[in-house]
């Protein structure tokens, strides 16, 4: 693609040897070829052997004894995902992740960020402080939450002993409480990145549209709404688009926080379960590709709708 | 000017209390997690609102225990060596490759500077299952060298994206005098590109550290054996035995989380930088 519109347009010849636009040429190949190889061989072999996996029935122990070649091409391990009873919960309960983990996030990214976009004592304390959920290692934050949500835990003591409830709830394996700690610990965990790239974008904002609105009498709440608000439209759009991607395939955070129990049972907690629970390597790919798939076209949009136009600002 | 006042008086409210609101959430966790690691877990679990340190009552026996007992300094050791080497070899081939795409021009350039992030947005858990497979073919699998390759291509595409961005921004005249003067480019790259690209290296440095500091998926899939357990890992293998308690798996998560927090607070500039030029996926 890149090298036909360059020799399109006559502005890219290929170099006569011994020149020093040639030298340049095998010197550029040398020194992206460490970067190249890896992310062959560990990002786009594996995707593409993924798609092999999928249309066949393998299992881990297959993948030792039995060349490639004996395993024949099915399309049994697509139809296995589709028609079984758990597929559609399981779609369900990550669009409710994803969609709910996504927009606390940029809520609350949001409304850090305009707490913070004044000057005041103690600003850059506050400002690194927020990040810090985003910084430190999941396991580490997961196991914290998951102690201080358990049922005799801090939060359930403090709620039973201020009569707020009669009895403590099992906020990490009872509907719909699973899915409400899932989607809060998601939005503490990322609201820092979305706070950083809109308080990038707020402090971008030229102050002579707040001087000029001030003129014109407008009151905090209407330059919030009609200054602000639009300026922010392209940030927004875009740590929405890209978080929900992150969210949709993530395993980490709910295999940590609840294990996929209390309806948070979501299709990358099934992969899991088929590749390690059941050592279906085949399955596995197959939800995999699936879930890939439905990421290609976000990413679709992403790449031809949203970066462009955020390229332009 | 009556709405006017009323709105800003209201805002100053929403302002004050919004910034207790924030510091406590984010803090509290943290300062939970230092408390259950330093008291005994009977006072914990008698009177879990007494959240006060309370001098003679913290006791340092659960971090002797984890370190020394459940060999958390082995883990330790192995996290860091997998970070340090991810960070140098990211950053050299990353800064490499960068100024290739930047500066030099050969066949594929436009092509490749588009795909960078094409490729920087392939989620994990799909790349798993197959390198876990082959992986497992090739004997790599429970190794930690296997997971400093997976750390590499998960982190060198966007490294190249940052450090492609900011020699950007650099001004090709230096470079063009170096070449004139009989400088080669590898010269070049070392005499004058990387001099005034240290604070865009060093945000990349960090926020590679941090991937493979943090990274849980990959480590927890692959390492079999407790002698190359990386933090992640160990403290998931500690949080499945029933024998251990809450207060040394707190410690064990305090070990984890202390350096990726102190690095950050001496940096803490880069990163937001490194963040924010790359947007670290997560």
């Amino acid at each position: 693609m890149g090298f036909r519109t360059f020799s399109r347009f006559g502005r890219f010849r290929l170099p006569r040897p011994g020149t020093f636009a040639h030298n340049e040429q095998h010197l550029a190949y040398l020194l992206l070829a460490p970067p190249l190889v890896l992310v062959f061989a560990l990002i786009l072999f594996p995707v593409l052997w993924n798609l092999w996996l999928a249309f066949h029935k393998v299992r881990l122990l297959d993948l030792r004894r039995v060349g490639w070649w004996e395993l024949e091409a099915t399309l049994s391990n697509f139809v296995r995902i589709l028609t079984h009873h758990d597929f559609f919960p399981a779609l369900k309960a990550t669009l409710i992740y994803t969609t709910g983990g996504t927009l606390l996030a940029l809520l609350m990214g949001l409304t850090a960020a305009l707490i913070v976009l004044d000057r005041f004592r103690g600003r850059g304390f506050i400002r690194g402080t927020l990040l810090i959920p985003y910084i430190a290692p999941v396991v580490a934050v997961a196991f914290a939450w998951r102690f201080i949500l358990d049922p005799r835990g801090v939060l359930m003591t403090g709620l039973l002993g201020a009569g707020i409830l009669d009895q403590p709830l099992h906020l990490l394996g009872q509907r719909p409480w699973a899915m409400v700690s899932l989607i809060a610990f998601e939005g503490w965990r990322y609201f820092p990145f979305d706070f950083l790239f809109i308080l990038a974008r707020l402090q971008a904002i030229p102050e002579v549209l707040y001087e000029a609105a001030a003129v014109d009498g407008a009151t905090p709440l209407q330059k919030f709404f009609f200054i602000t608000l639009p300026q922010l439209k392209l940030v927004l759009a875009t740590l929405l688009l890209l978080r929900f991607m992150w969210t949709f395939n993530k395993f980490d955070d709910v295999f940590l926080v609840t294990r996929g129990t209390g309806g948070t049972r979501v299709l990358t907690i099934k992969v899991y379960d088929f590749l390690i629970g059941e050592l279906n390597v085949g399955q596995g790919a197959a939800l995999a590709m699936i879930l890939f798939a439905v990421l290609g076209l976000f990413l679709y949009v992403f790449f031809k709708w949203v970066m462009p136009r955020a390229e332009e600002e | 000017m009556h709405r006017e006042q009323i709105e800003t008086g209201l805002l100053r409210i929403f302002h004050v209390l919004g910034l207790l609101f924030f510091f406590f959430l984010v803090a509290f966790p943290f300062y939970w997690m230092i408390l259950a690691s330093l008291k005994p877990l009977i006072l914990l679990t008698t009177d879990p609102l007494n959240l006060w340190p309370i001098p003679g009552e913290l006791t340092m026996s659960a971090y002797k225990e984890i370190w020394f007992q459940f060999r958390f300094g082995r883990y330790f050791a192995n996290s860091a060596y997998v970070s340090v080497l991810t960070v140098l070899l990211t950053v050299t081939f990353a800064t490499l490759a960068a100024y290739t795409t930047a500066r030099l021009r050969f066949r594929g350039r436009a092509f490749l500077s588009r795909s960078i992030l094409v490729i920087y947005m392939f989620p994990a858990i799909v790349i798993a299952v197959p390198i876990y497979a082959f992986y497992t073919k090739l004997g790599l699998r429970n190794d930690l060298h296997g997971l400093l390759l997976v750390y590499l291509a998960q982190t060198l595409p966007v490294a190249i994206y940052m450090l492609h961005s900011y020699f950007k921004t650099l001004p090709p005249d230096l470079e063009e005098a170096g070449l004139i003067d009989g400088c080669s480019r590898l010269g070049v790259i070392w005499r004058i590109t990387v001099p005034l690209s240290l604070p865009a290296m060093a945000s990349v440095a960090l926020y590679t550290f941090m991937i493979a500091w943090n990274e849980f998926l990959f480590a927890f899939l692959f390492l079999d054996s407790p002698s190359k357990f990386t933090l992640s890992r160990g403290i998931m293998q500690i949080a499945d035995n029933i024998d251990v308690s809450q207060q040394l798996l707190m410690a064990a998560a305090v070990i984890a989380t202390v350096p990726i927090i102190v690095f950050f607070l001496i940096l803490e500039r880069y990163l937001v930088r490194g963040l924010t030029a790359g947007g670290v996926k997560g």
